[in-house]
């Protein structure tokens, strides 16, 4: 997919960044470099306020970025337009911490969503791609339900399903376990993995949930800012 | 619908389940867009009423040309002018006929002491003024002194009186001093101003108004020659009559000044132009508010569709959607009331109301525009869905 990058679907070289204006601005991340290689399950670990969901913003293209350079892709995302970056997300498929399902949406119509942004062609298969992601997550008997009707653990794996039925080659995942019980957590990021490896996906899970890290093909630990360990299991 | 909506629009229609997913706001919103069409329905009916009364006296009247003195603004308020004029006009190529109209204002009084205020014309019998008398049986009796017609469609009448009178019972009333004697009926059609109207003959008129001249009537109907327009005409009279005493003008441009002028310089039109002003941005606000805090309610939701990749026209077309659904919704009630109150208000104060599609039609724009419009104001909200705080 990516000639020019070595491979890496995901690079990151020399990244800074700040928050705040003035007096009050303040350095978030020193100096990251991180590549990610293709079909493989990466969590960022860190206390936090080191900068972890800072990092996997900026990949998301969600921020503008100020420093460093970002190759998503093979595609550089610095100095990109807002318009474009919009475009950009497209490529990915988020996993946030709260499921912010679409609460007027059943199930399958929130995982449409997630298809839809593709455009017209990509919605008019959307009613049976949905049917079969929700059938992987062994959802199918939930389809019709709101989210208020499915439980928590229900709600997450519906939110996963969104970010992955339009196939995206990156998923970003910030705690996607947070707000689960173990038995849950664990099965939601067995699933991640699973359906990752099936389809080649690179992932990238910021956690601070020691009950997964044995799962992770690869943990990159960040604190203040910057990355100070990586170890391989 | 869902399913309808979603193979118009070519995408799950957001905005319609979102404003299903509420259904105590969406009924309120479909209430208040109702509540607005009604509102502005009923100033259009009532302005419509008012356009349409003036124009009614003057369909009554036989006559392709109006002669009236130059100060004249409406039906009721000209100046008597010379029947010299008349004489003036029947010399005028093109004119088959020229007879005076009097006019004038006569108090009826009701059995209960009430008053009705009649319209009264004062016609020449012997000659065709009214296209209203034409077949009909009692206009001979204005030949008679003290006689005349009532306008059937006269507002609040004794109950049953009409019916009496034309199955030819006898009845009459004092004014001025005088007994008219009604022998029969005739069919126009009160408005804002009269309440009815008092057909009669000219020499009746003057003995009911003595200080009017037989010399000074307030108009002249002029009948053109078959196949000569009426405009070439008006053109001819108004180089043969003197332009500071007597102006021609065609009926229906008559008609049209007349509406124009009180529609645009009497306050009762203006009243009415107010209220649908006040319909539109009733409407307009409860349209922005429902949809700005539908906005306010989804900014999550929009902010993670925003993240995955959801571009501005999107969200646009969501709120559009929703307030193109508010006001198909909110219009065809609307609708459905105002009819029921033009039937009421019709048959209760004798007012012309009537529904035209092209009101209709014309409403339904204007409300689409109005929630459409609300919608855009309503997108400004959206700029606080920052996707980058949803981590």
């Amino acid at each position: 997919m990516a000639s020019d990058g070595g491979g890496y679907p995901v690079e990151v070289a020399g990244l800074d960044h700040w928050f705040g204006q003035g007096e009050a601005r303040k350095q978030a991340l020193f100096d990251v470099d991180l590549r990610l290689a293709a079909g493989t399950l990466t969590v960022l670990a860190g206390p936090s306020g080191s900068g972890k969901t800072t990092v996997l913003t900026l990949i998301g293209a969600l921020r503008a970025i100020q420093k460093g350079n970002i190759r998503l892709l093979g595609r550089e995302l610095a100095g990109a337009s807002a318009d474009a970056l919009v475009l950009r997300r497209r490529e990915i498929g988020f996993i946030f911490q709260a499921h912010n399902l679409h609460d007027s949406l059943t199930a399958e119509q929130n995982v449409r969503l997630g298809l839809e942004v593709h455009g017209a062609a990509a919605a008019s298969r959307g009613q049976a791609a949905a049917r079969h992601m929700l059938d992987l997550l062994d959802l199918s008997s939930r389809a019709g339900y709101l989210p208020a009707n499915l439980s928590g653990g229900q709600k997450q794996r519906v939110a996963i399903a969104r970010a992955l039925v339009g196939n995206p080659p990156v998923v970003l995942a910030d705690e996607p376990t947070a707000a689960l019980d173990r038995e849950s957590g664990l099965n939601v990021v067995q699933l991640l993995k699973r359906l990752g490896t099936a389809r080649g996906t690179t992932t990238l899970m910021v956690t601070h949930d020691p009950r997964i890290l044995d799962l992770a093909d690869r943990i990159v630990r960040m604190e203040d800012g910057r990355i100070v360990a990586e170890g391989r299991l | 619908m869902t399913g309808w909506l979603e193979r118009l629009l070519g995408r799950l229609p957001l905005g319609w389940l979102q404003l299903v997913h509420r259904p105590p706001r969406f009924a309120a919103a479909l209430a208040g867009v109702a509540f607005a069409n009604i509102l502005v329905f009923m100033q259009l009916g009532f302005l419509g009423a008012l356009i349409e009364s003036i124009a009614l006296p003057y369909r009554a009247l036989e006559a392709d040309i109006l002669i009236a003195a130059s100060d004249t603004n409406t039906l009721a308020d000209s100046s008597p002018l010379p029947r010299q004029r008349m004489y003036e006009a029947l010399a005028v190529p093109g004119v088959a006929a020229a007879t005076p109209l009097f006019f004038a204002k006569l108090d009826w009084k009701q059995p209960d002491g009430t008053i009705r205020t009649l319209d009264v014309f004062g016609i020449d019998p012997a000659r065709d003024s009214l296209a209203i008398l034409r077949g009909n049986p009692a206009a001979d009796a204005l030949k008679r002194a003290d006689h005349g017609l009532v306008d059937r469609r006269t507002r609040n009448p004794p109950p049953g009186l009409f019916a009496a009178i034309e199955a030819g019972e006898p009845y009459s009333f004092e004014a001025k001093n005088r007994t008219i004697h009604v022998a029969g009926t005739v069919e126009i059609g009160g408005g804002f101003a009269a309440d009815g109207y008092l057909v009669v003959s000219d020499q009746t008129f003057l003995r009911l108004f003595p200080q009017r001249a037989a010399g000074a009537p307030n108009y002249i109907l002029v009948r053109t020659e078959p196949g000569v327009p009426p405009a070439r005409v008006v053109a001819a009279l108004a180089a043969a009559l003197p332009a500071d005493d007597a102006t021609p003008r065609t009926l229906a441009d008559t008609v049209a000044r007349d509406q124009r002028f009180q529609t645009t310089q009497r306050p009762v039109g203006m009243v009415f132009g107010f209220g649908i002003v006040i319909g539109a941005l009733v409407g307009s606000i409860i349209v922005y508010q429902v949809l700005s805090s539908d906005v306010a309610d989804h900014i999550r939701e929009y902010a993670t569709l925003k993240a995955v990749g959801y571009g501005d026209a999107f969200f646009l077309g969501v709120i559009v959607e929703e307030a193109a659904i508010l006001a198909c919704f909110g219009f065809v009630p609307g609708l459905l009331v105002a009819l029921g109150l033009y039937a009421f208000v019709s048959a209760s104060v004798a007012l012309p109301l009537t529904m035209t599609f092209a009101r209709a039609a014309l409403l339904f724009a204007g409300t689409m525009s109005m929630c459409v419009l609300s919608g855009f104001v309503a997108t400004r909200r959206l700029a606080r869905a920052d996707p980058a705080e949803l981590f």
